[in-house]
C-alpha cells in the first residue's frame, strides 16, 4: 500500500462562505442521486397530492361555500393554493426521514468527523428537497390544469406573478424542510421522523384558509388560522394567482399576505436553521 | 514530547454513566495502540472524544500535535476514523462513495475522483466500483469504509471495532489491510473486543474497563504481569495420572492442577523449552504414554480476566457499547 505514504494533499482552508456552498452542494448532489436511485418514493410523494385535489374538487367541490358561490369551478380555482402550499409542507418529513437516517447509519459520524463546514450536511439535505418539491409542484401543476385550475379566475395576473407565487411556495416549502432536518436529528429512528415530521402539519395545514373560508370559523379559532404562517402564504398565492376567496380579514398578515409570507418564511429558516446546526454539531447516533 | 495521540484525563458522562473516568493515553507516532475492553468499557466514547465527535466533560486531548477542543477542524483534517458501523451510503456506488468523502475532505473534484479509483484498485474492489453499496456483502461495505476513512492517507487514523461482525475470512483479509496501511507510517488507534486482534495488531494494548485504563503494556508484558508459562500434559492412560504428577512436581515452581476427567496436568513452571524437553525425556523413561503436551503462555483472556476480576464479555450479535 505504497500510496498511503504519498500523502495526498488537502487544500488550505479557503474562504468559509465558498467553502459552505461547495460542500453543501457536495451534499445536494449525493442527496440526489440517492433520490433518483429510490423512484418509488418520489412517486409516493407525488400520489398523495395528486390525490387530494382529485378528492377535493370532486368529493368537496359542489357543496363548499366560496363568498358566496358554491359553483364547483369556483372551489376548485379556491382550493389549489391550499393544495400547493400544503404539499410543499410534506417535505417536511422527507427531510426529517433522510436526516435520521443517516444518523441510524453512521453517516453523520461520518460528515462530522471530516474538515467540512458545519451546516452543509444539513444545507444539502434541504437543497436536495427543495428540488424535489418544485418537480412534485410542476407535476401537481399539470394536473391542476388537467381538472381545470386556471390562474385569472377572479382578476387579471400575469406571468411574473404566476411565478412569485410558485417562489413563495418553494421558500415556505424550504423553510418547513429545516423544521425537518431538527426533527430528524432529534429522534432516533427514520420511521419517527417521518411521523414526527407530518401529524402536527395536520392542525397547521387546516387551521388556515387552505381548504374553507375562514370568516365561517369560531372568531378565536379564526384569529389563529388568520396568522398562521401557512395561511400567508395560501392568501399570497390567490392574491397572485387571482384565484377566488381572498380572505376579507383585518390581520395584518392578510392584507399584505405577499410580504408576511416572505417574513414569516425567512424567519422559519433564520430559527430552525440556527437550531438544527447547533444540534447537528453536537448529534450522537 | 506528547506521541500522535495524546490524552489526559478524560471525563465523561451521560446522565449518573461515568462513560470515561480519567483516561490517559500517549501513543508514538507510527505505532498502533489496541484499546482492548468489553461492552461499555468506554472504547467508542474515547475514539469520539479524540475524534471531535463528542466534547469531554473535562480532560485534554492532542491529536497529531493539535488540541482536539481547541482546534476541532484541524484535527479532522489530520485524522481518518472508520465507525463500528460501516458509515457508507448504500445507495451510492463505491466510486460516488468515495469521490463524496474526498471531496469534503477539500480535494478538487478531479482529485477526489483519481483517488477514489486508486483506493478501490487497492482494496479490491474495482469490480463493484460503480455498484451501489446496497449489493456489496458485509466485509466489502468494510473495506469500502475503511477506504473512505483513508482517503487523505491522513497521519493519524481511529479504528473503532473494524471486525466486528465479520467472518474469520474477511478479518484475516482486513488485518492485511491494516498491516500494510501500518507498515507506511500511519499512527493508529483500534479499538477491539477480541483479545486475539489486539494481541496480532497492536503494538501496545491498553486494557480499558469502566471508563479507565486498568493496564498498558505490550502483549508479552501483560501476558508476563499475570504470570509466567506452564507445562500442560495429558496423558493417554488415566492410571499414568498420578505418575505424570509426580514428575511434573519435581519440575514445576508451583502447585500442579489435575483435571481428571480430560487426563490433563498443569504445571506453572520457569525455563521454557529446555525444561519442556526435559519433562518429556522424564516421561518417556517412565513409560508414561500422552496425546499432548505443550508449553502454553497466558493468553489475553486470562490476562483480562486477572486484571478486572471478571471475563471479557465479547458479545458477536453486536458489538455496539450498551452504556452508549
Amino acid at each position: 500500500m505504497s500510496a498511503v505514504s504519498d500523502a495526498v494533499r488537502i487544500a488550505p482552508p479557503g474562504n468559509p462562505i465558498s467553502q459552505s456552498v461547495r460542500d453543501s452542494l457536495v451534499v445536494a448532489k449525493r442527496n440526489l442521486i440517492r433520490m433518483s436511485r429510490i423512484p418509488e418514493m418520489v412517486i409516493f410523494g407525488l400520489v398523495q397530492p395528486i390525490m387530494f385535489v382529485v378528492l377535493f374538487t370532486y368529493v368537496f367541490g359542489g357543496s363548499m361555500k366560496i363568498g358566496g358561490s358554491t359553483s364547483s369551478i369556483d372551489y376548485k380555482n379556491f382550493l389549489m393554493a391550499g393544495i400547493f402550499a400544503q404539499t410543499v409542507t410534506f417535505a417536511t418529513a422527507s427531510a426529517g426521514a433522510g436526516i435520521a437516517d443517516d444518523m441510524h447509519k453512521g453517516l453523520i459520524d461520518r460528515f462530522r468527523s471530516l474538515p467540512m463546514a458545519r451546516g452543509a450536511v444539513l444545507t444539502g439535505r434541504t437543497l436536495a428537497d427543495l428540488v424535489q418539491t418544485a418537480l412534485t409542484l410542476l407535476v401537481l401543476a399539470v394536473v391542476a390544469l388537467l381538472v381545470g385550475w386556471r390562474v385569472g379566475s377572479d382578476g387579471d395576473t400575469n406571468i411574473g406573478k404566476v411565478l412569485g407565487a410558485f417562489g413563495l411556495l418553494l421558500l415556505l416549502g424550504y423553510a418547513f424542510t429545516w423544521i425537518g432536518a431538527l426533527i430528524g436529528l432529534t429522534v432516533r429512528t427514520p420511521e419517527a421522523a417521518t411521523s414526527g415530521g407530518l401529524i402536527w402539519l395536520f392542525p397547521v395545514t387546516f387551521i388556515s384558509n387552505a381548504f374553507v373560508d375562514t370568516s365561517n370559523m369560531t372568531p378565536w379559532l379564526r384569529h389563529v388560522a388568520d396568522w398562521n404562517p401557512f395561511s400567508a402564504t395560501v392568501q399570497a398565492c390567490r392574491e397572485l394567482f387571482a384565484n377566488p376567496g381572498i380572505s376579507a380579514s383585518d390581520a395584518w398578515p392578510m392584507q399584505h399576505p405577499v410580504w408576511a409570507s416572505l417574513i414569516y418564511s425567512v424567519l422559519i429558516v433564520a430559527i430552525f436553521r440556527t437550531l438544527a446546526v447547533r444540534k447537528y454539531r453536537s448529534a450522537t447516533a | 514530547m506528547p506521541g500522535a495521540i495524546y490524552a489526559e484525563g478524560l471525563v465523561k458522562t451521560f446522565g449518573d454513566v461515568r462513560a470515561l473516568d480519567g483516561v490517559d493515553l500517549d501513543v508514538p507516532e507510527g505505532t498502533v495502540l489496541g484499546l482492548l475492553g468489553p461492552n461499555g468499557a468506554g472504547k467508542t466514547t474515547t475514539v469520539r472524544c479524540l475524534t471531535t465527535l463528542l466534547r469531554p466533560d473535562s480532560g485534554r486531548a492532542e491529536v497529531a500535535g493539535l488540541d482536539v477542543l481547541k482546534h476541532p477542524n484541524e484535527v479532522r483534517r489530520s485524522i481518518g476514523l472508520s465507525g463500528q458501523f460501516a458509515a457508507v451510503d448504500e445507495y451510492l456506488t463505491g466510486r460516488e462513495n468515495l469521490q463524496m468523502v474526498g471531496q469534503l475532505y477539500q480535494m478538487t473534484a478531479q482529485a477526489a475522483k483519481a483517488r477514489a479509483g486508486e483506493l478501490l484498485e487497492q482494496f479490491n474492489l474495482a469490480d463493484a466500483a460503480d455498484r451501489t453499496a446496497k449489493t456489496y456483502s458485509g466485509g466489502m461495505r468494510r473495506r469500502l469504509d475503511l477506504a473512505a476513512a483513508l482517503v487523505v492517507s491522513p497521519p493519524v487514523m481511529f479504528m473503532d471495532e473494524p471486525t466486528t461482525g465479520l467472518d474469520p475470512r474477511n478479518r484475516q483479509m482486513l488485518w492485511e489491510v491494516i498491516k500494510q496501511l501500518v507498515s507506511g507510517g500511519t499512527t493508529l488507534l483500534l479499538t477491539t473486543q477480541y483479545l486475539e486482534e489486539a494481541d496480532h495488531l497492536a503494538h501496545d494494548i491498553a486494557v480499558v474497563d469502566h471508563g479507565r485504563v486498568i493496564a498498558r503494556g505490550t502483549s508479552d508484558q501483560l501476558k508476563a504481569r499475570t504470570g509466567g508459562e506452564r507445562v500442560e500434559v495429558v496423558v493417554h492412560e488415566r492410571e499414568h495420572m498420578s505418575d505424570a504428577a509426580e514428575i511434573l512436581a519435581g519440575f514445576g515452581k508451583g502447585e500442579t492442577t489435575v483435571e481428571e476427567h480430560m487426563r490433563k496436568l498443569t504445571v506453572p513452571v520457569t525455563g521454557g523449552a529446555k525444561l519442556l524437553a526435559e519433562i518429556i525425556r522424564e516421561l518417556d523413561v517412565r513409560g508414561i504414554e500422552i496425546d499432548d503436551i505443550g508449553l502454553r503462555r497466558p493468553t489475553l483472556d486470562d490476562v483480562f480476566l486477572s486484571l478486572t476480576g471478571h471475563v471479557a464479555e465479547v458479545n458477536d450479535e453486536n458489538g455496539k457499547e450498551a452504556a452508549e
